[in-house]
C-alpha cells in the first residue's frame, strides 16, 4: 500500500505536485510542463513504472479550464495506484507533453485520447486518429457533441457513389439506451430510458 | 399442361431426365452455398459454434467457410458494423463473383443494435444488398440455419436464366 509517509515525501521531493481530492486511489496535480518529469522520475525512482491508463475529462463548455488529461500508474514496488492529472491550459487548442517516449504504452493512449477530445500531445511520434476514420471533423467524446452524431460523408468516394451512404444521427427512440446493473436479467437488459417518445411522436413536455 | 416437377420422373425411364434450367441451376447452387464469415463481433462465436459438430451447417451443405471474398458466395455479416468498417465490408462485397448473398446476422448487423451511436451504421442494408436478416443478440445457431435454409429457398425461387442474359446484355453494352 502506499503509505503517507512516502506521499509525504513524495511531495516535499517534487514541489510541483500537489495533492488533488479524490475518493480513491491517490490524486495528484502537475503542471503540464512538469509532466515529462514527474512521468520519468515515477518510473526511475519511485517504482510507478506501469502506465495503466491515459485518458482525458472534458469539464464542460463553460468551465474555466476545460480540459483535463488523466494518467495512472501502478507501481508493483507499492503494490498501489497513483493518478496524474494534468490541466490543459488552452480550451481552443488544448495541448500535454506526450510521454510515450517514457511509457511506449503510452502511445496508442495519447492518440486514442486525441481521436476522442482533440488534445493535442505535443512530441507523439505518429498523432493520429485511432478510432474514428482520419477524415473526421469531430471529436466525439467533447461534451457538446450529440451521442447520436453528426451528418458526415464517408470517406471512401466510390463506395459512397454507388451505396449513396453516408454517416447520418442514429435514431434515439427515447434513447440512450443503457442497462441497468441490478434487477432480473429481464429487466436489465439495454432499453431506452424514456421510451414515452419516438422519432415520429412527439417527446410529451 | 405444364408439368411442375423439377426433378427425376419415373415414367420417363432411362438415362434421360427432363427439367427446368431454372431448377437445376438453382439446385446445383443452393447446395453449394459457400458462405464467407465477415466476423465483426460476437455474433461470429455463435457463427463458428454453427459451424461445430454440435449445430453442423454442413448437414445443410454451406459448410465450406471461406476467408476469401474470391472463393464464396454468401457473405455472412456477423456483428455490429462501424462506419469505418463499412467501407471494407462494400470492397470485400464488390470482390465476391456473381451470383453473392448476404445475410445479416444478429441486430447490429440489421439496424445497428443497440449501438445507436455516432460510430456505428444503422444496418449493413445501408452499404450492402441484404437477403436475409435474423434477429437476436446474438442469434442462435439454430437461427442461423434457419436463415440460411429460408436462403436456399430463396434462391430455389430466383429466375437464374434470366439473370445469366440480363448480366450477358449489361456485359456486352
Amino acid at each position: 500500500m502506499i503509505d503517507d509517509g512516502f506521499i509525504k515525501s513524495l511531495l516535499e521531493k517534487k514541489g510541483s505536485l500537489s495533492r488533488r481530492e479524490s475518493i480513491d486511489c491517490l490524486t495528484l496535480d502537475c503542471p503540464a510542463d512538469q509532466l515529462k518529469d514527474v512521468v520519468l522520475s515515477f518510473r526511475d525512482d519511485e517504482g510507478f513504472d506501469l502506465l495503466v491508463d491515459l485518458t482525458a475529462i472534458d469539464h464542460g463548455e463553460d468551465a474555466e479550464v476545460r480540459f483535463s488529461v488523466v494518467l495512472h500508474f501502478y507501481s508493483l514496488v507499492h503494490r498501489g495506484y497513483v493518478r496524474l492529472h494534468v490541466l490543459c491550459s488552452d480550451n481552443e487548442n488544448p495541448s500535454v507533453p506526450s510521454v510515450s517516449d517514457i511509457s511506449p504504452a503510452a502511445n496508442w493512449h495519447e492518440r486514442e485520447t486525441y481521436d476522442m477530445f482533440g488534445i493535442k500531445f505535443t512530441g507523439h511520434p505518429d498523432l493520429k486518429r485511432i478510432l474514428m476514420w482520419d477524415e473526421y471533423p469531430y471529436f466525439p467524446l467533447r461534451k457538446e457533441f450529440p451521442l447520436a452524431g453528426i451528418d458526415t460523408p464517408l470517406p471512401a468516394a466510390d463506395v459512397v457513389e454507388v451505396t449513396k451512404a453516408s454517416v447520418e444521427p442514429a435514431p434515439m427512440m427515447g434513447g440512450p439506451f443503457v442497462s441497468s446493473s441490478d434487477g432480473v436479467m429481464s429487466d436489465s437488459e439495454p432499453r431506452a430510458l424514456d421510451e414515452s417518445w419516438t422519432e415520429e411522436m412527439e417527446k410529451p413536455s | 399442361m405444364i408439368s411442375d416437377e423439377v426433378g427425376y420422373n419415373g415414367k420417363v425411364e432411362g438415362d434421360v431426365i427432363v427439367t427446368k434450367a431454372d431448377a437445376v441451376i438453382n439446385w446445383i447452387r443452393k447446395h453449394s452455398v459457400w458462405p464467407m464469415p465477415m466476423g465483426l463481433a460476437c455474433c461470429a462465436i455463435e457463427l463458428m459454434a454453427s459451424a461445430a459438430s454440435r449445430y453442423d451447417i454442413s448437414r445443410f451443405g454451406m459448410e465450406v467457410m471461406r476467408f476469401s471474398p474470391r472463393q464464396s458466395d454468401c457473405m455472412i455479416v456477423a456483428g455490429t458494423v462501424t462506419y469505418k468498417m463499412a467501407e471494407v465490408v462494400r470492397r470485400i462485397y464488390d470482390q465476391m463473383g456473381d451470383p453473392k448473398w448476404v445475410v445479416a446476422m444478429g441486430a447490429c448487423a440489421s439496424t445497428g443494435g443497440m449501438y445507436r451511436s455516432y460510430a456505428v451504421m444503422q444496418g449493413v442494408d445501408n452499404i450492402v444488398p441484404v437477403d436475409v436478416y435474423i434477429s437476436g443478440c446474438p442469434p442462435r445457431p439454430e437461427a442461423l440455419l434457419d436463415a440460411m435454409m429460408k436462403l436456399q429457398d430463396k434462391i430455389a425461387k430466383e429466375p437464374s436464366v434470366g439473370n445469366l442474359r440480363k448480366a450477358k446484355a449489361v456485359s456486352a453494352g
